[in-house]
């Protein structure tokens, strides 16, 4: 039972009064005294040599004063891990070669937007166009262009796993089937685009205040590219409107121009990129095909699994490198099997670097893994709820890439999940068309590490680590490099100290991602914050209630373990009179202390480098297709997540409510086209969100497992799930009409296609793909 | 190309400002007038976010040409609340937990309070129809819904 009083709260944010309110400051809202304009100049070629840039014209434009290219920077390559030097393979303006169209070639900053843009179309770019290659099948051919000396192939990144011997065991299998799949170009589409505001002080200090994920990054980052030293950079993150993976990439030329251009005009910059760049030219998720062999025993067991994923990784290598190895490791929650070969290939192509985004390589593959298991129950005559409840990792359990299993509720999601959806009674109604339209329910799992457990750079610091100041009137300074993107970390944080020092939420006071004032982060990613910053704020908020008590526990000629703190009062328990209040405690502990301030500090780094703790989750999507013109309408998703102990239930289902619409907008209609490396729909419009009017229903239930590790029992909820969202929805859709897609997003046009090529097959044989031995 | 002065009625005050006869009303509240909890998303009229209310009705600032508002009366975010505190529909928002990055909020807040207006007992299907033109990254729109619902309920548009 919750016996807290503010953790497992359907509390407010502590920041949703300013955002209604239009108070809240994005980066794009500050301004500095002589603040300029800054725009970039983008490659308009996918592939090219820079023979030579004349910025005489563009720099005669009245109101520009300053243009720089890469002539004006260090030339050093930049990349988000930098543990390898060949993962950074990048310039943050480009050096010599362009490799996809939207590169960063040029920037230039102006009194105004008008005189910005007309001396970008004035500066004069010679490029030698380079033959390109934009298919990372075609791209692994000796004969194609090479897009980097140190890949050759275009190989970006490989990595394998082996366990057991999976060869052997298929042999041994009642079942196996082998079926490709692959996913489309999908992309953030974060409500505010990058943006960033740079200004140096004269004694060489630069402070950027932008659009970020990882500010802590960013201050590394720039310091490198720059050539100077880190500790000279301030990187302040204001408030941002979402980044989704999208602005977790350490560095973006957004940044780095901006810094430049403030330097060589000797005033505050600001760039923001336009929804065009943000669409052509940003970061997105990786397009992957992926073969999946699974095999099974008779009873469903699934015994091995043999796996391989290319990857289209674009021109750079962004976060791709750990995302090859994320498509081996997320495809192994949550289920267990004991043989397993994973070979996974990241190519460069001439178009826009892939990177991270929400679920980072685990949508693509949880995609292909659902969608199999779904095919391997129905061959078998199985229920995939119950085959799914037989193959779930549970506590104890290590999955077969080596996540240790603390806690799992992933049967009691399962069980819950298909009783509230009525799974059982629903499922018979397959393939029943009532007129038209037929009726369909499917089911998807998930399950997702609760954070990384290493940086991506060298460095001593503590993962995560939060300092807290008593004032003198009894409040708090609480100071983390979390970095609130939206998803609420800055509201948990409040709420888990607030919680400990039995203080009211509004005598927390917080500073967030502050590289001058906060201690190192590593920033929004990997679902981590929580658990992670949430720890280093437990650890802070015991330290200073030690602290409290000692100095409560004379004043009361009590045993600090007896007391309790709650009301903004220190008291025996059982006895509420008998108390010390928070702010004389406080002021006590000053006296003593020749007037220091009560000052404390807390650090968490996960204990196991791969993660500390998984959420689980289990998602049934209810769908009716249009038999006639495969149209079709997603009714209703039912949900069950783990999240350990949900420090807030309204945040958890506004995570999980956020991932069925992007995991929605994922699975049936959004996707990036492109021609020779042109992006062809770089807007909302062309990209197609998901709108309010086509969500469908969605009801949540929490699942509470007790987690040994999460601050208060908590694990993610950010991440994990998306998963289960696009698997679930193809799943009713082939149980409503016998069609099986396996290349996303699912549109009508793929379904119509699969019902007549089913009628035409219909009475012949099915599914040569399966294999009984 | 030469700035003009014009008027224009914000939230209830007469503001004098220099515009050029392309600036975007956008442009002018957020560069010229400090109103900028109207957020810039698209600049195309494709998102939502620079949703202002003009003579009551929600409209795209980033379509609209400052010029071209003069003389009516337009409401930004900033004169949804008071000194007293938030209008129904914000408190709703804040209570339901309808904002996450917020970056859509304002647009869709001033939308809310039209459709309310317009009719104050809506149902499901009518918030959602109201709002498709806003979009929201963050939230599945699940508990935006909800938060106009309550609203509603508690007579915000009446």
């Amino acid at each position: 039972m919750n016996t807290h009083r503010i953790i497992g709260k359907r509390l407010p944010r502590i920041d949703s009064k300013d955002k209604v309110t239009g108070k809240a400051l994005y980066t794009d809202d500050m301004s500095l005294p002589g603040m300029l304009c800054g725009l970039i100049l983008r490659s308009p070629l996918p592939h090219a040599k820079i023979i030579r840039i004349d910025r005489s014209k563009a720099l005669n434009v009245s109101g520009v004063k300053a243009i720089v290219t890469a002539e004006d920077t260090p030339k050093i390559k930049f990349g988000i891990i930098s543990r390898s030097a060949k993962y950074m393979d990048e310039y943050p303006l480009a050096v010599d070669k362009v490799r996809f169209i939207g590169e960063e070639v040029a920037a230039v900053a102006a009194t105004d937007a008008d005189a910005a843009m007309e001396a970008l179309d004035l500066i004069e770019v010679q490029y030698e166009e380079l033959p390109a290659v934009f298919d990372p099948e075609e791209a692994q051919n000796p004969a194609a262009p090479q897009l980097h000396d140190h890949a050759p192939l275009n190989i970006s990144r490989e990595y394998h796993i082996k366990k057991g011997d999976p060869a052997v065991a298929f042999n041994q299998c009642a079942l196996v089937r082998e079926d490709t799949f692959t996913t489309q170009s999908a992309i953030h589409a974060y409500m505010e685009p990058r943006v960033a505001l740079a200004c140096w002080g004269k004694g060489g200090a630069l402070t950027v205040y932008t659009s970020t994920q990882t500010p802590y990054y960013v201050q590394q980052h720039l310091g490198r590219t720059l050539d100077i030293n880190p500790d000279n950079i301030r990187v302040i993150k204001p408030h941002v409107g979402g980044g989704f993976g999208g602005k977790s990439d350490g560095l973006s030329a957004v940044e780095f121009c901006a810094a430049l251009l403030a330097r060589h005009a000797d005033r505050p910059v600001k760039i923001v990129c336009s929804r065009d760049e943000e669409f052509a030219a940003a970061r997105r998720k990786h397009p992957v095909a992926i073969t999946m062999k699974t095999g099974v025993n008779k009873n469903g067991i699934i015994v091995a699994r043999q796996c391989k994923a290319v990857l289209d990784g674009g021109a750079y290598c962004s976060l791709g490198p750990l995302t090859t190895i994320l498509m081996g490791t997320f495809q192994t929650l949550p289920f267990g099997f004991e043989h397993y070969q994973y070979d996974g290939y990241r190519i460069y192509t001439n178009k826009p670097p892939c990177g991270a985004m929400r679920g980072h390589g685990g949508p693509q593959v949880h995609f292909a893994q659902d969608i199999q298991l779904d095919m391997i129950a129905e061959a078998l005559g199985l229920d995939p709820v119950e085959m799914a409840m037989k193959n779930g990792l549970q506590t104890g359990d290590q999955s077969a890439a080596g996540f240790k299993i603390v806690s799992s509720g992933f049967q009691e999601c399962l069980q819950t999940v298909s009783a509230k959806a009525g799974w059982k009674q629903n499922r018979k109604s397959k393939n029943k068309p009532c007129g038209p339209k037929a009726y369909g329910i499917g089911l998807g799992c998930g399950g997702f590490p609760s954070g990384a457990g290493f940086y991506f750079n060298k460095t001593t610091s503590a993962h995560s680590s939060v300092i807290i100041k008593a004032g003198e009137g009894g409040g708090l300074n609480v100071l983390t490099g979390a970095s609130d993107i939206g998803q609420g970390s800055d509201s948990v944080i409040c709420q888990i100290v607030a919680e400990v020092l039995g203080l009211p939420l509004e005598d927390i006071h917080l500073t967030s991602a502050d590289t001058q004032l906060t201690p190192p982060d590593m920033g929004t990613y990997s679902s981590r914050v929580t658990v992670a910053a949430g720890n280093a704020a437990l650890n802070a908020s015991k330290a200073a209630r030690d602290e409290i008590f000692r100095i409560a526990a004379d004043h009361l000629e009590a045993n600090p373990d007896d007391l309790v703190a709650n009301d903004r009062r220190i008291y025996v328990d059982g006895s509420p009179d008998r108390f010390i209040s928070f702010a004389d405690a406080v002021n006590q502990f000053q006296k003593k202390n020749d007037g220091s301030p009560l000052l404390v500090k807390g650090s968490y780094n996960s204990p196991d480098p791969l993660s500390p703790t998984y959420s689980f989750g289990a998602y049934i999507c209810e769908v009716e297709v249009d038999l006639r013109t495969g149209e079709f309408k997603i009714l209703r998703f039912s949900v069950a997540h783990d999240c350990g102990q949900p420090l807030n239930p309204m945040s958890v289902e506004g995570q999980i409510e956020g991932c069925i619409g992007m995991g929605m907008g994922y699975a049936i209609q959004e996707q990036l086209d492109f021609e020779d490396g042109q992006t062809l729909n770089p807007s909302f419009m062309g990209y197609s969100l998901p709108l309010a009017n086509q969500m469908p229903e969605i009801n949540i239930t929490h699942i509470v497992t007790e987690d040994p590790h999460g601050p208060f029992g908590a694990k993610e909820t950010g991440e994990g799930s998306l998963d289960p969202a696009a698997p679930a929805i193809c799943n009713a859709i082939y149980n409503a009409t016998g069609v099986r897609i396996l290349d996303l997003p699912v549109t009508a046009e793929k379904i119509l296609k699969g019902l007549k090529k089913k009628e035409s097959q219909d009475g012949k044989s099915t599914d040569r793909a399966d294999r009984k031995r | 190309m030469e700035n003009r002065l014009i008027e224009l009625t914000v939230n209830g005050e007469i503001r004098e400002v220099a515009v050029k006869a392309n600036d975007t009303l956008l442009e002018v509240l957020r560069e010229k007038l400090d109103l900028i909890g109207t957020k810039e998303a698209c600049s195309m009229g494709e998102c939502g976010a620079c949703t202002v209310l003009i003579d009551h009705k929600p409209v795209l600032s980033c379509l609209t040409l400052a010029v071209d508002a003069t003389g009516k009366e337009i409401i930004t975010i900033e004169g949804v609340s008071s000194p007293k505190g938030l209008d129904a529909v914000q408190e709703s928002f804040v209570n339901k937990g309808a904002v996450q990055c917020g970056f859509c909020t304002p647009g869709i807040v001033l939308t809310a309070k039209d459709l309310l207006s317009r009719n104050p007992n809506p149902s499901d299907e009518q918030i959602r129809e109201a709002i498709s033109g806003n979009l929201c990254r963050c939230t599945g729109y699940t508990k935006i819904v909800e938060a106009i619902q309550a609203a509603a309920e508690g007579g915000a548009g009446k």
